[in-house]
C-alpha cells in the first residue's frame, strides 16, 4: 500500500499520492458513496445505539439479563456455533470432493451448492419443516428412532446448517485449487502416509480459509430469522431465538426492549466481522508473502 | 489440468475416494435437493388445478406485483451505488479505503430483523422522524416505502462487493488510454469501463435481485402485513402457511424456488463466461500475483 515516495507532507486532502490522478470522477464517486452509505446504513444503524442510550443503562441491563433474553441469546449463539461446526466438517468434504475428484454431474452439484444463497429463507423454512415434521419424509423415519427435529432446538440447527452451507465450501474451494499438489506428492515420496500428508501439509495451508468460512457461516446463522421461525416451535426459554424475541418485543410496542437485544447482537456480530477481516488480511499477507 | 486430474483419479481409485464422494453427495442431497423437492411436491400435492388456483389468487398476484416493484426500485439504487463505490475504490488510492470496504459490508453482519427495526426507530410513530411524517401524512413504516428501504439496506453490499474486485483486476490502463486519446470521462465510462465490467455487473445484479425478492426478516418487521397492500411474496407464503393453507403456501413458495433455480442457472452462465467471478476475491489477488512475476 504505502509507496516510498508518499512521505511528502501535504496538508490538503486532495493530491496525496504522487502519481497524478489521470482518471476523473474520484470526488463524485467517493462523495456519492459516502453520502449513500451514511444515509442508508450508518445513520439508521446509529439510531439503534442512540435509542438504547436514551432509555438508560439500568433499563438496558435489566432487559439484557432477563432470563428469557439470556436463554434466547444462548440458543442463537449455541445453535449457530453447532451449525457452523457441522458446515466446517461437511463443507470441507464437499469442497474437497468438488476440487479433487471427478464424477458425473459434478458441474450441477457445484452449482447447487449456492442454493441456500438463492432460495428465499421463508421457502427454506417451510420446506425443512415439511421434511422434518413428525409426519414428514424424514421426520417419520427419525421418529422411529425417537428423534424429533421439527419444533425443537435440533430443528434450529438443521435450518442454520442449510443457511450456512455455501460459506465454507466457497471459501475453501479457491484455496484448495491453489494448493500445490507437488507438495503433497513430495510428502508422499518422502514416506509420509496419506493421513500424515493431510495433517502436516494440507491442513496447515487450509486452516485460515476454514476459519473464515466458519466465521461467515456463524455470523450469518446468528442473525437468521426466516428459515428458523417455521421449524423452531418458538417456545420461550426453549426454542426461541434472539431475532424472534426482537420481533415479539416490537409487536408488544416494547421498543426499548427490542433495541437493547439488538444492540447486544450488533456488538457481538461486529466484533465477529472485524475478526474475520483481520483474519483475512493476515492470511492474504501470509499467502502473498510466499 | 484434465490430464493431471485423470492421473490422480487412477492413482487414488481407492474405496476411500468413493466413500468421500458418496458422503458429500448424501449430505448435499439431504440438505439441498430434498428441501427443494419438497417445495414442488407439496405445491402439487392436491393436483395441478389446486396449484393453478393458488397462484392465480388475486392476493397472490398482489404479492407478486409488490415483490417485483420493490426489487425494481431497490436493485437500481444499489447498482448506481455499487458502480460509484467500485470506481472510487478500484481506480484510486486514498486513506481509509479498507475501512470503507468494511463499512460497505456492514449490512451483511446485521440480522435482517435488526435491519427492519432500525427503520421503525427512525420512521415509526415514536421514531426520530415519526412526528414530522405524521404531520405531513406520509407513511414510511408499515407501507411500501419502508419495505423498499429495508430491502435496499439488506441488499446494500451485493453489487459493490462483486464489482470492486472485478474493477481492481481490470486496472486503469484501458481508461487512461481512452482519456489520452481524447475521450471525455463519461465516454470512457460508457465505452470502455462498462463493457469491461459487464459480466461482473450482471453477476452482482443477479445476486442482489435474488436477495431483494426473497428477503423475509427485514421486510416482515416493517411491512405491517396488510394483505394485498404490503405483502411481498415471502410474507404471503408465511401468512398462508400460518393459516394451515399448505398447498397455497407451497404453491407461492414454488414460484420463489423457481426464481432461485433461475438465479443459479444465470449465475452458472456468467461464471462460464468469466470463470474468475466465482471466487471474486481472487480476481484482484491473481492480478497482483501476475504483476509480481
Amino acid at each position: 500500500m504505502a509507496t516510498p515516495v508518499a512521505a511528502v507532507e501535504v496538508k490538503e486532502p486532495t493530491p496525496r499520492r504522487l502519481p497524478q490522478r489521470v482518471l476523473p470522477g474520484f470526488g463524485l464517486t467517493l462523495g456519492y458513496t459516502m453520502v449513500y452509505l451514511s444515509l442508508i446504513v450508518l445513520i439508521p444503524l446509529s439510531a439503534v445505539f442512540f435509542r438504547s442510550l436514551g432509555s438508560g443503562w439500568g433499563h438496558f441491563w435489566d432487559v439484557v439479563t432477563a432470563p428469557r433474553v439470556v436463554a434466547s441469546l444462548r440458543l442463537s449463539f449455541g445453535a449457530s456455533l453447532t451449525a457452523a461446526l457441522i458446515n466446517v466438517i461437511f463443507g470441507f468434504m464437499v469442497a474437497w470432493v468438488l476440487v479433487r475428484y471427478s464424477f458425473p454431474f459434478k458441474r450441477l452439484v457445484d452449482a447447487m451448492v449456492d442454493l441456500p444463497f438463492a432460495l428465499p429463507t421463508a421457502v427454506a423454512g417451510i420446506a425443512l419443516t415439511a421434511l422434518y415434521a413428525p409426519n414428514g419424509w424424514l421426520g417419520i423415519w427419525l421418529k422411529s428412532f425417537g428423534i424429533s427435529v421439527a419444533f425443537t432446538p435440533l430443528g434450529i440447527v438443521v435450518a442454520l446448517t442449510f443457511i450456512g452451507l455455501p460459506f465454507v465450501v466457497r471459501t475453501l474451494q479457491p484455496v484448495l485449487e491453489d494448493l500445490d499438489r507437488e507438495v503433497e506428492q513430495a510428502a508422499a515420496t518422502l514416506g509420509a502416509s496419506a493421513l500424515q500428508a493431510f495433517a502436516r501439509v494440507i491442513l496447515p495451508a487450509l486452516w485460515p480459509a476454514l476459519l473464515t468460512g466458519f466465521a461467515l457461516a456463524f455470523a450469518r446463522a446468528v442473525g437468521e430469522y426466516g428459515s428458523v421461525i417455521f421449524i423452531a416451535g418458538n417456545m420461550p426459554m426453549k426454542s426461541e431465538i434472539a431475532p424472534l424475541l426482537i420481533v415479539t418485543k416490537l409487536e408488544q410496542y416494547d421498543y426499548a426492549g427490542a433495541t437493547a437485544i439488538a444492540v447486544v447482537m450488533l456488538v457481538l456480530s461486529f466484533a465477529l466481522m472485524f475478526g474475520i477481516n483481520a483474519l483475512q488480511n493476515w492470511a492474504l499477507s501470509r499467502h502473498g508473502g510466499r | 489440468m484434465a490430464a493431471a486430474e485423470a492421473r490422480i483419479d487412477v492413482r487414488r481409485a481407492a474405496p476411500g475416494r468413493l466413500l468421500l464422494i458418496a458422503a458429500a453427495l448424501l449430505f448435499l442431497g439431504l440438505f439441498l435437493v430434498l428441501p427443494l423437492l419438497a417445495v414442488f411436491v407439496q405445491a402439487l400435492a392436491k393436483g395441478v388445478s389446486a396449484y393453478v388456483a393458488a397462484i392465480s389468487d388475486p392476493m397472490a398476484w398482489a404479492a407478486v406485483k409488490l415483490t417485483l416493484t420493490v426489487a425494481a426500485i431497490a436493485v437500481p439504487f444499489n447498482l448506481v451505488f455499487g458502480v460509484a463505490a467500485a470506481w472510487a475504490i478500484a481506480k484510486f488510492e486514498f486513506r481509509g479505503k479498507n475501512t470503507l470496504i468494511t463499512l460497505i459490508d456492514l449490512p451483511f453482519a446485521v440480522s435482517p430483523v435488526i435491519a427492519g427495526l432500525i427503520f421503525i426507530l427512525l420512521f415509526g410513530s415514536h421514531g426520530w422522524f415519526g412526528g414530522y411524517l405524521k404531520a405531513h401524512h406520509i407513511r414510511v413504516v408499515f407501507a411500501v416505502p419502508g419495505i423498499v428501504l429495508a430491502t435496499i439496506f439488506v441488499t446494500f453490499p451485493f453489487i459493490a462487493r462483486e464489482l470492486i474486485p472485478v474493477m481492481q483486476a481490470q486496472g486503469k490502463d484501458d481508461e487512461e488510454s481512452a482519456l489520452s486519446l481524447g475521450a471525455t470521462g463519461w465516454q470512457t465510462f460508457w465505452r470502455v469501463t462498462l463493457p469491461n465490467i459487464r459480466w461482473g455487473l450482471m453477476y452482482g445484479v443477479l445476486l442482489c435481485n435474488a436477495r431483494a425478492m426473497g428477503e423475509f426478516g427485514a421486510v416482515s418487521v416493517v411491512s405491517g402485513h396488510v394483505r394485498g397492500l404490503t405483502n411481498t411474496m415471502p410474507l404471503h407464503v408465511e401468512i398462508l402457511y400460518n393459516e394451515y393453507n399448505y398447498t397455497a403456501a407451497f404453491a407461492v413458495a414454488s414460484l420463489l424456488a423457481l426464481l432461485a433455480l433461475l438465479t443459479l442457472v444465470g449465475k452458472s452462465f456468467l461464471e462460464w463466461r468469466q470463470p474468475e467471478l466465482k471466487h471474486a476475491a481472487r480476481l484482484a489477488h491473481d492480478r497482483t500475483r501476475r504483476e509480481k512475476t
